[in-house]
Protein backbone atom coordinates (compact mmCIF):
# COMPACT_ATOMS: atom_id res chain seq x y z
CA UNK A 1 0.00 0.00 0.00
CA UNK A 2 1.41 3.48 -1.13
CA UNK A 3 2.21 5.73 1.66
CA UNK A 4 -0.65 8.81 0.70
CA UNK A 5 0.59 12.56 1.98
CA UNK A 6 0.82 16.18 1.74
CA UNK A 7 2.95 18.65 2.31
CA UNK A 8 1.48 22.31 2.99
CA UNK A 9 2.96 25.60 1.52
CA UNK A 10 2.35 29.01 2.86
CA UNK A 11 3.50 32.16 1.24
CA UNK A 12 6.89 32.27 2.66
CA UNK A 13 7.36 28.41 3.02
CA UNK A 14 10.91 27.28 3.02
CA UNK A 15 11.25 23.83 3.75
CA UNK A 16 8.30 22.13 1.95
CA UNK A 17 10.61 21.01 -0.59
CA UNK A 18 12.72 19.61 1.32
CA UNK A 19 9.99 18.07 3.38
CA UNK A 20 8.54 16.61 0.12
CA UNK A 21 12.04 15.21 -1.02
CA UNK A 22 12.19 13.54 2.59
CA UNK A 23 8.91 11.93 2.53
CA UNK A 24 9.56 10.70 -1.55
CA UNK A 25 12.60 9.53 -0.50
CA UNK A 26 11.61 7.84 2.32
CA UNK A 27 8.54 6.44 1.37
CA UNK A 28 9.13 5.81 -1.85
CA UNK A 29 5.97 7.60 -3.23
CA UNK A 30 6.01 11.37 -3.96
CA UNK A 31 3.45 13.77 -1.87
CA UNK A 32 0.48 15.84 -3.13
CA UNK A 33 1.51 19.48 -2.76
CA UNK A 34 -1.34 22.21 -1.18
CA UNK A 35 -1.62 25.27 -1.39
CA UNK A 36 -2.62 27.23 1.78
CA UNK A 37 -5.37 29.18 -0.18
CA UNK A 38 -6.89 25.71 -0.65
CA UNK A 39 -9.63 24.57 1.79
CA UNK A 40 -9.66 20.46 0.89
CA UNK A 41 -7.11 18.17 0.88
CA UNK A 42 -6.89 15.31 -1.40
CA UNK A 43 -8.63 12.19 -0.04
CA UNK A 44 -7.14 9.34 2.09
CA UNK A 45 -4.27 11.17 3.34
CA UNK A 46 -2.01 8.82 5.80
CA UNK A 47 0.26 11.49 6.40
CA UNK A 48 0.10 15.33 6.54
CA UNK A 49 3.37 18.12 6.68
CA UNK A 50 3.38 21.13 7.85
CA UNK A 51 6.91 22.90 6.99
CA UNK A 52 9.46 25.25 8.02
CA UNK A 53 9.98 28.68 6.81
CA UNK A 54 8.26 32.31 7.48
CA UNK A 55 5.07 31.77 6.57
CA UNK A 56 3.63 35.61 6.10
CA UNK A 57 6.68 36.84 6.44
CA UNK A 58 5.93 35.96 10.33
CA UNK A 59 3.52 38.79 10.74
CA UNK A 60 1.32 39.35 13.69
CA UNK A 61 3.76 36.13 15.14
CA UNK A 62 4.81 33.37 13.70
CA UNK A 63 2.62 31.04 12.33
CA UNK A 64 -0.48 33.16 13.41
CA UNK A 65 -1.43 34.03 9.71
CA UNK A 66 -0.87 30.71 8.50
CA UNK A 67 -2.82 29.19 11.14
CA UNK A 68 -6.18 31.04 10.18
CA UNK A 69 -5.84 30.33 6.68
CA UNK A 70 -7.93 28.35 4.59
CA UNK A 71 -6.20 24.88 4.36
CA UNK A 72 -5.70 25.03 8.00
CA UNK A 73 -9.46 24.19 8.25
CA UNK A 74 -9.36 21.12 6.85
CA UNK A 75 -5.91 20.61 8.89
CA UNK A 76 -7.51 20.78 12.07
CA UNK A 77 -10.40 18.61 10.98
CA UNK A 78 -8.23 16.01 9.58
CA UNK A 79 -5.98 15.93 12.89
CA UNK A 80 -9.20 15.50 14.57
CA UNK A 81 -10.12 12.51 12.66
CA UNK A 82 -6.74 11.19 13.59
CA UNK A 83 -4.79 11.74 10.82
CA UNK A 84 -1.28 12.17 11.42
CA UNK A 85 0.07 16.07 11.18
CA UNK A 86 3.80 16.44 11.30
CA UNK A 87 5.00 20.35 11.91
CA UNK A 88 8.51 21.53 11.78
CA UNK A 89 9.96 24.76 12.68
CA UNK A 90 7.95 27.27 11.24
CA UNK A 91 5.05 24.35 11.10
CA UNK A 92 5.28 23.70 15.05
CA UNK A 93 4.59 27.48 15.36
CA UNK A 94 1.62 26.84 13.26
CA UNK A 95 0.26 23.86 14.78
CA UNK A 96 0.25 25.62 18.54
CA UNK A 97 -1.23 28.96 17.01
CA UNK A 98 -3.63 27.01 15.64
CA UNK A 99 -4.67 25.19 18.79
CA UNK A 100 -4.00 21.57 17.66
CA UNK A 101 -0.48 22.17 19.99
CA UNK A 102 -0.54 23.43 23.90
CA UNK A 103 1.75 26.14 24.61
CA UNK A 104 3.79 28.96 22.29
CA UNK A 105 7.02 29.70 20.79
CA UNK A 106 8.33 32.74 21.88
CA UNK A 107 12.04 34.23 20.83
CA UNK A 108 14.76 32.44 21.40
CA UNK A 109 16.29 33.52 24.99
CA UNK A 110 19.29 34.10 23.35
CA UNK A 111 17.92 36.61 21.16
CA UNK A 112 20.01 35.23 18.32
CA UNK A 113 18.65 33.42 15.26
CA UNK A 114 20.10 29.95 16.34
CA UNK A 115 21.64 27.58 13.19
CA UNK A 116 23.20 24.12 13.95
CA UNK A 117 23.19 21.06 14.32
CA UNK A 118 22.31 20.58 17.69
CA UNK A 119 21.94 16.48 20.01
CA UNK A 120 18.11 16.05 20.64
CA UNK A 121 17.25 13.16 23.48
CA UNK A 122 14.18 11.10 22.15
CA UNK A 123 11.36 11.83 25.38
CA UNK A 124 8.95 8.94 24.65
CA UNK A 125 9.54 6.35 21.53
CA UNK A 126 6.27 5.04 21.81
CA UNK A 127 5.18 7.55 19.71
CA UNK A 128 3.62 7.07 15.81
CA UNK A 129 6.57 9.27 14.92
CA UNK A 130 9.59 8.21 16.93
CA UNK A 131 9.22 4.41 17.01
CA UNK A 132 12.26 3.33 15.00
CA UNK A 133 13.97 4.98 18.44
CA UNK A 134 15.27 4.27 21.66
CA UNK A 135 13.82 6.23 24.70
CA UNK A 136 17.17 8.38 25.67
CA UNK A 137 18.44 7.76 22.10
CA UNK A 138 20.12 10.99 21.78
CA UNK A 139 20.03 11.86 18.03
CA UNK A 140 21.77 15.12 15.72
CA UNK A 141 19.35 17.17 13.30
CA UNK A 142 19.92 20.71 11.92
CA UNK A 143 17.97 23.61 13.87
CA UNK A 144 17.47 27.14 12.21
CA UNK A 145 15.01 29.56 14.20
CA UNK A 146 14.53 32.47 15.73
CA UNK A 147 11.27 31.74 17.74
CA UNK A 148 11.79 28.03 19.03
CA UNK A 149 11.56 29.05 23.08
CA UNK A 150 8.63 26.65 24.16
CA UNK A 151 6.45 27.83 26.61
CA UNK A 152 3.53 26.54 28.62
CA UNK A 153 2.30 27.25 31.91
CA UNK A 154 3.15 25.26 34.73
CA UNK A 155 0.40 22.87 34.84
CA UNK A 156 0.26 21.91 30.87
CA UNK A 157 4.25 21.06 31.23
CA UNK A 158 3.69 18.98 34.23
CA UNK A 159 0.57 17.44 31.90
CA UNK A 160 3.02 16.51 28.80
CA UNK A 161 5.83 15.21 31.03
CA UNK A 162 3.31 12.88 32.91
CA UNK A 163 1.41 11.67 29.72
CA UNK A 164 4.74 10.96 27.79
CA UNK A 165 3.99 13.79 25.15
CA UNK A 166 7.47 15.25 25.25
CA UNK A 167 9.07 13.35 21.78
CA UNK A 168 12.39 15.34 21.83
CA UNK A 169 13.98 17.50 24.27
CA UNK A 170 17.47 19.34 23.77
CA UNK A 171 20.24 17.66 24.94
CA UNK A 172 22.14 20.73 24.87
CA UNK A 173 21.51 24.55 25.55
CA UNK A 174 19.52 25.96 22.19
CA UNK A 175 16.69 28.51 22.78
CA UNK A 176 15.81 28.38 26.54
CA UNK A 177 13.08 25.86 26.15
CA UNK A 178 10.63 24.98 29.22
CA UNK A 179 12.10 22.01 30.37
CA UNK A 180 14.26 21.55 27.42
CA UNK A 181 11.09 20.67 24.63
CA UNK A 182 12.02 20.55 21.62
CA UNK A 183 8.91 18.57 20.53
CA UNK A 184 5.14 17.76 21.90
CA UNK A 185 2.36 15.71 20.65
CA UNK A 186 -1.38 16.16 21.30
CA UNK A 187 -3.18 14.07 23.88
CA UNK A 188 -4.02 11.94 21.05
CA UNK A 189 -0.46 11.46 20.09
CA UNK A 190 -1.51 11.89 16.10
CA UNK A 191 0.00 15.34 16.11
CA UNK A 192 3.34 16.12 16.56
CA UNK A 193 5.37 19.74 15.96
CA UNK A 194 9.13 20.29 16.77
CA UNK A 195 11.42 22.97 15.99
CA UNK A 196 14.42 20.71 14.84
CA UNK A 197 14.24 19.65 11.11
CA UNK A 198 14.21 16.05 10.45
CA UNK A 199 13.93 16.58 6.87
CA UNK A 200 17.30 17.71 6.91
CA UNK A 201 19.28 14.62 8.24
CA UNK A 202 18.06 11.92 6.08
CA UNK A 203 20.98 10.97 3.47
CA UNK A 204 24.38 10.81 4.19
CA UNK A 205 25.38 14.28 1.97
CA UNK A 206 23.64 16.23 4.79
CA UNK A 207 25.70 15.31 7.23
CA UNK A 208 23.62 12.93 9.09
CA UNK A 209 20.57 10.71 8.82
CA UNK A 210 19.60 10.80 12.14
CA UNK A 211 15.72 12.36 10.96
CA UNK A 212 15.38 9.41 8.91
CA UNK A 213 13.92 7.40 11.87
CA UNK A 214 11.11 9.92 12.06
CA UNK A 215 9.38 9.59 8.86
CA UNK A 216 10.41 5.50 8.85
CA UNK A 217 8.57 5.02 11.94
CA UNK A 218 5.40 7.35 10.99
CA UNK A 219 5.65 5.51 7.39
CA UNK A 220 6.15 1.62 8.85
CA UNK A 221 2.87 2.77 11.40
CA UNK A 222 0.77 3.81 8.87
CA UNK A 223 1.32 0.93 5.91
CA UNK A 224 3.01 -1.58 7.89
CA UNK A 225 6.75 -2.35 7.40
CA UNK B 1 -14.93 54.58 15.29
CA UNK B 2 -11.38 54.01 16.10
CA UNK B 3 -10.17 51.30 18.78
CA UNK B 4 -6.85 50.91 20.57
CA UNK B 5 -5.88 47.09 21.44
CA UNK B 6 -3.02 47.11 23.66
CA UNK B 7 -1.64 43.62 23.66
CA UNK B 8 1.06 42.12 26.30
CA UNK B 9 2.70 39.56 27.46
CA UNK B 10 1.12 38.11 30.49
CA UNK B 11 3.07 37.83 34.02
CA UNK B 12 5.54 35.21 34.37
CA UNK B 13 6.05 34.73 30.62
CA UNK B 14 9.97 35.60 29.54
CA UNK B 15 10.71 38.53 27.44
CA UNK B 16 13.89 37.93 26.03
CA UNK B 17 13.35 41.52 24.13
CA UNK B 18 12.28 43.35 26.58
CA UNK B 19 14.96 42.35 28.70
CA UNK B 20 17.53 43.15 25.59
CA UNK B 21 15.65 46.73 25.80
CA UNK B 22 16.36 47.29 29.75
CA UNK B 23 20.05 46.35 29.10
CA UNK B 24 20.29 48.82 26.45
CA UNK B 25 18.72 51.87 27.94
CA UNK B 26 20.99 51.16 31.17
CA UNK B 27 23.95 51.13 28.35
CA UNK B 28 22.68 54.72 27.63
CA UNK B 29 22.87 55.79 31.39
CA UNK B 30 19.02 55.84 32.34
CA UNK B 31 19.41 54.70 35.70
CA UNK B 32 16.33 53.70 38.01
CA UNK B 33 14.51 51.46 35.88
CA UNK B 34 13.44 48.41 37.43
CA UNK B 35 11.99 46.21 34.24
CA UNK B 36 10.74 46.67 30.43
CA UNK B 37 8.29 44.54 28.98
CA UNK B 38 7.61 45.04 25.44
CA UNK B 39 4.41 44.83 23.56
CA UNK B 40 2.40 46.03 20.82
CA UNK B 41 -0.19 48.03 19.98
CA UNK B 42 -3.34 47.88 17.22
CA UNK B 43 -4.88 50.71 15.68
CA UNK B 44 -8.28 49.59 14.77
CA UNK B 45 -10.51 52.13 12.35
CA UNK B 46 -14.09 50.16 12.32
CA UNK B 47 -17.34 51.02 11.82
CA UNK B 48 -19.41 52.15 14.55
CA UNK B 49 -22.06 49.28 13.84
CA UNK B 50 -19.27 46.42 14.55
CA UNK B 51 -20.14 45.36 18.58
CA UNK B 52 -17.94 44.74 21.11
CA UNK B 53 -18.36 41.24 21.25
CA UNK B 54 -16.79 41.34 17.67
CA UNK B 55 -13.99 43.43 18.79
CA UNK B 56 -13.36 40.66 21.88
CA UNK B 57 -13.45 38.76 19.47
CA UNK B 58 -10.93 39.48 17.08
CA UNK B 59 -8.61 39.85 20.10
CA UNK B 60 -9.11 36.32 21.30
CA UNK B 61 -8.98 35.11 18.00
CA UNK B 62 -6.26 36.62 16.07
CA UNK B 63 -4.61 39.57 17.80
CA UNK B 64 -3.48 38.47 21.00
CA UNK B 65 -2.42 34.48 21.17
CA UNK B 66 -4.27 33.75 24.55
CA UNK B 67 -1.85 31.40 25.45
CA UNK B 68 1.11 33.75 26.48
CA UNK B 69 -0.54 37.21 26.03
CA UNK B 70 -3.46 39.62 27.25
CA UNK B 71 -4.90 41.98 25.36
CA UNK B 72 -6.81 45.80 26.39
CA UNK B 73 -9.11 47.48 24.46
CA UNK B 74 -9.54 51.15 24.07
CA UNK B 75 -12.41 53.27 22.44
CA UNK B 76 -10.68 56.40 21.10
CA UNK B 77 -12.95 59.36 20.40
CA UNK B 78 -12.98 60.32 17.31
Amino acid sequence: MAFNSAVITFPGSNCDRDMAVALEKVAGTAPHRVWHGDSELPDGLDFIAVPGGFSYGDYLRCGAIASRSPIMQAVIAAAGRGVPVLGVCNGFQVLTESGLLPGALLRNAGLNFVCREVSLEVGNAQSLFTSAYETGQVIRVPVAHHDGNYFADEATLDRLEGEGRVAFRYAEDVNGSARSIAGVLNDAGNVLGMMPHPERAIEATHGGTDGRGLFESAIRGLVGA
Amino acid sequence: MKVRVHVSLKPGVLDPQGRAIHHSLEGLGFAGVNDVRAGRLFELDVADSVSDEAIDEMCRKLLANMVIENYRIEKVAA
